[in-house]
């Protein structure tokens, strides 16, 4: 593979807080140099990028994709996930493990693995189930699935419930030194329910679930941490007590990470009214005062990542309905923009908001990606900050076009995106 | 042939009371007034909506609310058709928006629809071109219960603004106590809301009632008392310990009625639940009871409905 030689590029990498004008040589797909490239380590024969000021980061991390292969492949293919995360600037994935059949087996694994190969455009990575079939009770086999490559276990969206099982598993884990990622909510509590409880559910008739069934759950899961020192990962942080649950944790030493998702930052529960289907989210959509805490959450680092939980859904299952309607939302392509907003609001440093989807995903994961290090992965995007441009479900490259942003104008566009050093994807304007 | 005033409706489909406003209200409830005189007469039968057809599509068990709007379209000289379309099917067979279209394709004048979910009249409405009537949604809205209950009210007390009323009971379940609480904030009536905590939603105060869990309290100096339908259907697991128990705090009876004003009328949207929420003493009380009365409202109010609906902003002239 040739070389590639960016020059004129905004350099940024939170890993080593850099911000500079510069160039980046990239020579097998590994980074060569950063800044200044002396002219005799070019080689004769580098595609040179002009990068006109664009700014040049590691590729994202998303840490919380939902794959719909195996099993709905007509909602979304392994392939096509591919091609819209790195239209976002995405060069490395997670994919979670509730498909069809649920990725419970080594050999499961290494079909994701193989298939997203196969695809060639991304690196797809994938969490196991923490318990066989996602029943909740019977712990599946971490070490072998671990050995195989699996990233993390945990039960996708459904929260494991059963509080022995819990601290098994943690237990369990940590004698592989294995991640658990568990979306914290307390099911009775939530049972039935279709939106945050509150005034706008109370209005539309829409059964609630209490903001408290996020906190009751994580808090009995930190106590399970504590007693079992086991690595966790609370995945998707929607509520104000949530984010402080975690921070008291942190303080105490605890082994404890967290992630949240664009629309807890971006949106809160009015965007559900007039039964919008596409808002319908799993958490729910919460109040403002939920909203803002989870952004001074990320602002003081309580929230270590931020994830799509791109979670691609047939419109026969969303125009239905609100209560019938299937939670989730798309997000590849709207992780980048979203997160630049926290930027362009004046919320976050430019760095502190690019730590969110690289560097802290990356440390999480234990991945040597999600920087700007010589002999690290090529894996770069390149955007332009301030291109403004409007949320469009026809603009998406999406099959499905569950967005919960339509028209909504954001600002920044990944440009180009190189997976080990090699051109995955450029925008035509 | 006699010549009526244009009536401005600016709606085209009546989904809940939430987006009608006083002159609105105001307006169904004088056209109903018309109605009801004809409705006591031997002769019911008008051709002002002739050759229109309207079907009542209601995919939750329904005989009241079903046989008041086939009365009501039949009365006004439409063709009136109920389909019943079994909640349990639904899921299994044609979607919801399959079956709007292929009733939209019939070239229909109006839709009553009822649906055991909030929202789904609204998305079938944004599928038909026809004009759809909200016939009660899920834990959402029954706009024209509560129309019906205004009339009631209005033609009792002269008035709406100013009183103050009481809606008791299972207001968490209830798409009567939405649409009711809307509407008498609409028309400036106080409204209360009494009720175990159980069965009220969260944050209700903010829809603009004050909130009582003691029906002594909760009655006091009231000038209607609303009784809501204890919705076991729609309760998934436990909201409350016995029936005995609601009806001993909640249950309506003439020691809990002393507390409100002496010429306070009881109301209940029906079907009853004799010894459940309230007192058969109460509900047949003739002095007392205005439950007939509002079975009665209910076929003018709809009435007005269909014929504001489907004759809106034409001259109103009688074929």
């Amino acid at each position: 593979m040739p070389a590639t030689l960016f020059s004129n590029a905004r350099l940024l990498d939170p890993w080593t807080h850099l911000d500079q004008v510069g160039e980046l040589l990239a020579i097998d797909g590994r980074i060569a140099a950063i800044g200044a490239v002396p002219s005799s380590q070019i080689p004769a024969d580098a595609i040179r990028v002009d990068c006109r000021g664009n700014c040049l980061a590691p590729g994202l991390v998303d840490m919380r994709v939902h794959l719909r292969e195996p099993g709905q492949e007509h909602v979304e293919t392994i392939e096509g996930t591919s091609r819209m995360a790195v239209a976002g600037g995405i060069t490395s994935l997670v994919g979670l493990p509730d498909t069809t059949p649920v990725i419970d087996d080594v050999s499961l694994v290494e079909f994701v693995t193989r298939r997203a190969r196969k695809a060639g455009l991304v690196n797809i990575y994938t969490y196991a189930a923490a318990t066989k079939g996602l029943d909740g009770s019977t712990l599946s086999e971490l070490g072998l699935m671990a050995a195989a490559g699996a990233l993390g276990f945990t039960d996708g969206t459904a929260p494991i419930a059963d509080s022995l099982v819990m601290r098994r598993l943690l237990s369990y884990a940590r004698t592989f030194d294995q991640l658990v990622i568990q979306r914290p909510e307390d099911p009775r509590l939530a049972e039935g329910g279709a939106a945050t409880e509150g005034e706008v559910a109370s209005r539309l008739g829409i059964p609630g679930i209490p903001a408290a069934a996020e906190l009751i759950l994580l808090e009995r899961d930190l106590r399970l941490v504590e007693l079992t020192g086991g690595r966790y990962h609370a995945s998707l942080i929607s509520t104000a007590a949530a984010v402080q649950a975690i921070a008291t944790a942190k303080t105490r030493g605890l082994p404890v990470t967290c992630d949240t998702a664009p629309p807890y930052f971006t949106l809160n529960e009015s965007a559900i009214d007039g039964y919008s289907t596409d808002a319908r989210l799993s958490p729910p959509l919460r109040s403002e005062n939920d909203r803002k805490a989870i952004i001074e959450g990320l602002k003081n680092g309580t929230i270590d990542a931020i994830t799509s939980d791109h979670a691609p859904v047939d419109q026969d299952e969303k125009r239905v309905p609100f209560i019938a309607a299937t939670p989730g939302a798309i997000g590849l392509e709207t992780l980048l923009p979203l997160v630049l907003g926290l930027y362009h609001r004046g919320e976050m440093s430019i760095l502190a908001a690019l730590r969110a989807v690289t560097q802290a995903p990356a440390q999480i994961l234990r991945l040597p990606v999600g920087r700007l290090a010589i002999d690290s992965a090529a894996d770069l995007v390149l955007f332009d900050l301030d291109m403004p441009w409007r949320v469009g479900r026809s603009r998406l490259r999406a099959a499905a076009t569950n967005t919960p942003f339509e028209a909504l104008p954001v600002q920044g566009k990944a440009l180009k995106t190189f997976v080990a050093g090699r051109l995955v994807f450029g925008f035509d304007a | 042939m006699s010549k009526l005033p244009v009536l401005h409706f600016p709606h085209r489909h009546l989904l809940g009371i939430d987006g009608l406003d006083a002159a609105d209200i105001a307006l169904i409830l004088d056209l109903a007034e018309t109605y009801i005189e004809q409705n006591r007469a031997d002769d019911k039968k008008r051709t002002l909506l002739r050759g229109r057809t309207i079907i009542n599509l209601f995919f939750e068990n329904s005989t009241r609310t079903r046989t008041s709007f086939e009365l009501a379209g039949k009365r006004l000289g439409a063709d009136v058709i109920n389909m019943s379309v079994a909640s349990t099917s639904v899921k299994k067979g044609e979607t919801l928006l399959d079956t709007a279209l292929t009733l939209n394709a019939m070239h229909l004048d109006a839709l009553v629809v009822r649906h055991p979910e909030s929202g789904a009249v609204k998305l079938l409405a944004e599928a038909v071109n026809c004009a759809v009537i909200n016939g009660g949604d899920g834990s959402h809205e029954h706009p024209t219960q509560a129309l019906l209950d205004a009339l009631t009210i209005r033609r009792r007390k002269g008035r709406l603004h100013g009183l103050t009323v009481a809606i008791c009971g299972d207001v968490l379940h209830s798409r009567v106590a939405r649409s009711n609480i809307a509407l008498l904030n609409i028309m400036g009536a106080h409204v209360r809301v009494v009720g175990p905590r159980t069965l009220l939603p969260a944050q209700i105060s903010r829809m603009g009632v004050e909130v009582f869990h003691d029906m002594a309290r909760g009655l006091a100096d009231v000038d209607i008392i609303m009784m809501l339908r204890l919705q076991t259907e729609r309760m998934h697991g436990s909201f409350l310990p016995s029936i005995r128990e609601y009806f001993h705090f909640y249950g309506l009876d003439h020691n809990k009625i002393a507390r409100a004003r002496p010429d306070a009328l009881v109301m209940h949207p029906g079907p009853i639940n004799r010894g459940v929420e309230i007192d058969s003493a109460v509900a047949d009380d003739l002095d007392r009871s205005l439950i007939r009365e509002q079975v009665e409202m209910g076929v003018a109010v709809r009435m007005a409905c269909l014929d504001l609906l489907l004759r809106a902003n034409t001259p109103m002239t009688e074929h």
